[in-house]
């Protein structure tokens, strides 16, 4: 019994310990904005965490557009609504699958190579002699990939949403038959800017932030073994797959009005 | 004038284990200082404090008159630009050039066109002898020529103080005699003050202008190369002298080997 309460102690004071110095990291990074001399860093990493997630973006956002079309056509057109196709895959795609499926494709991708990265940096004494050659880390490593992967997320979040649509569009229009006017009709009178897409693109923004900062933290804290950085990469793509998961939750109820 | 680096009652701890234990040394400027030690005495350590890595539990640790514990993040950082080390592992930035590794602080720190910034960095890969390596990147090296390249990129800003963690390890007899006499040459001619650490007694002693020998976390000797090398303290000459037995373990603290050994058989 008493060990067990010594363990949930030790446990709380290891969470709050982490929260603090992941808190501290983002803290101190993200108030280092990458100066205008520096803009090509951020450059570089938004290629590095966006531009090549693009591909596998891509064609994951065509397969579930065409899944759900798919699917949906067999439900909606055993009550003639087969029209309102449209309108419920991109409602599902915008609100949900955009954002979600999108964010945990980016942890996988983009979130367990920045970790490894910095990981490997840290392990290889590279940081460190950043760090004595006067530069800090935070400002050069860690910043521009916080702004990079906050800046990325919603971009690759909406071409997944887009990528769908076309993808189901494909589907059901051009294969299955469901007329081309009532599919793209339906879309523009149910989609609605405000209470649809935007809030979609707000959840990618909140999943781009987690999972960026996650992905940091991990690889700036990570031990310095082979070890160390294989279960901060780990770490990077559970925790902030689960973050992602758990939050929409949250999202939803908050800004979904229930 | 100033010591360059000041140090006082330095006391620190990893863990459970005290690695200083009450150190008091002084750099002067425009000097070369050898610390030596057996291994895992904390050398490396020492220079982590001095660049403000890692903080002492007691003591000062001056450089420049500033104190390094007490300076906020972006104050230590610009205390670091007057500061080289070159690290025992070399720490090359793996994903950029020789050249871009060695041009790295000077595009950082300086405003200095492209031009200029090419001819400097030629000049300090000319002189650790690694011009023609200057396209290749770090995975391609030895590790003595990661070790001098890491050498080039530390002076380029011409700091005022360099901190060397083993410059002679692993370097060739020819390459070793060329490090030697460049670090001579930096002290000389920039009035660098230098820190090296080394187990080399000869190479040491031949550039350094005084010696510092740490063994368990104390200061037991200090002195010129030639009253070091003449030194009467047991431990130091055992030290200079190489010696394997004698008051200075060479043994990580551990119990004692043969009881470890019955310990091993008992439990199994
Ligand atoms: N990250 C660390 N965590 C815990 N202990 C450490 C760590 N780094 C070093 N130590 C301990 O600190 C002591 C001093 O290490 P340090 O690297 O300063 O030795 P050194 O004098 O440079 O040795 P060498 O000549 O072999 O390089 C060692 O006994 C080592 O076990
Ligand atoms: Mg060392």
């Amino acid at each position: 019994m008493v060990s067990y309460f010594r363990q949930l102690g030790q446990f709380l004071i290891e969470l709050i310990s982490v929260v603090g110095r992941a808190g501290a990291v983002w803290w101190q990074a993200i108030w280092r904005k990458p100066e205008l001399k520096n803009a090509g860093l951020v450059v570089r990493q938004i290629y590095q965490l966006g531009v090549l997630s693009v591909v596998i973006i891509v064609l994951s956002g065509f397969s579930i557009g065409a899944v759900l079309a798919l699917q949906g056509y067999n439900q909606l057109v055993k009550y003639g609504s087969e029209s309102a196709l449209g309108l419920g895959v991109a409602l599902v795609l915008v609100m949900e699958i955009g954002p979600v499926v999108s964010a945990l494709l980016y942890a996988g991708r983009a979130g367990s190579a920045v970790t490894a990265e910095i990981g490997l940096m840290r392990a290889t004494e590279q940081l460190s002699s950043m760090e004595m050659l006067g530069v800090d880390p935070l400002q050069r490593i860690v910043s521009p990939r916080l702004w990079a992967g906050f800046i990325v997320m919603p971009i690759l979040a909406l071409m997944f949403s887009i990528v769908g649509i076309w993808g189901a569009s494909l589907i059901g229009v051009n294969w299955l038959g469901v007329h081309e006017g009532a599919f793209w009709s339906s879309m523009q009178e149910g989609v609605d800017f405000y209470s649809h897409v935007m809030k979609g693109i707000i959840k990618s923004v909140v999943f781009g932030i987690i999972v960026i900062w996650i992905a940091v933290f991990q690889g700036y804290d990570a031990q310095p073994t082979s070890e160390g950085i294989a279960a901060a990469t780990t770490r990077t793509v559970v925790y902030s797959s689960v973050a992602v998961l758990v939050l929409d939750f949250f999202l939803t109820l908050v800004m979904f009005n229930f | 004038m100033e010591d360059h680096v000041c140090i006082q009652n330095l006391t620190y701890n990893r863990g459970a284990r005290r690695i200083f234990d009450g150190i008091t040394l002084r750099i002067p400027r425009g000097k070369i200082v050898a610390i030596m030690g057996p291994s895992g005495t904390g050398k490396t350590t020492l220079l982590r404090l001095i660049g403000g890595q890692l903080r002492p539990d007691t003591g000062t640790i001056r450089v420049n008159g500033k104190s390094i514990p007490d300076l906020s993040r972006a104050d230590l950082f610009a205390v670091r630009r007057e500061m080289g080390m070159l690290f025992q592992s070399g720490a090359l930035f793996t994903d950029i050039s020789v050249f871009d590794n060695v041009a790295f602080p000077l595009r950082v720190h300086t405003d200095l066109s492209e031009e200029l910034i090419r001819d400097l960095v030629l000049i300090k890969l000319q002189a650790v002898g690694l011009r023609g390596a200057a396209g290749l990147f770090p995975a391609e090296l030895s590790g003595g020529m990661v070790r001098r390249v890491a050498l080039a990129r530390t002076v380029a800003l011409d700091p005022s103080l360099i901190m060397y963690d083993e410059p002679f390890a692993g370097l060739d007899p020819i390459a070793m005699g060329v490090i030697v006499q460049l670090i001579k040459t930096v002290n000389r001619v920039y009035g660098t003050t230098s820190i090296i650490v080394s187990h080399d007694i000869t190479e040491t002693a031949s550039i350094a202008d005084y010696i510092y020998v740490i063994s368990d976390g104390r200061l037991i000797g200090s002195g010129t190369p030639q009253e070091m090398l003449s030194h009467e303290s047991p431990r130091v000459k055992q030290f200079v002298k190489g010696l394997p037995d004698g008051p200075v373990p060479f043994h990580y603290p551990a119990i004692d080997f043969a009881d470890e050994l019955l310990q091993d058989r008992g439990s199994s």
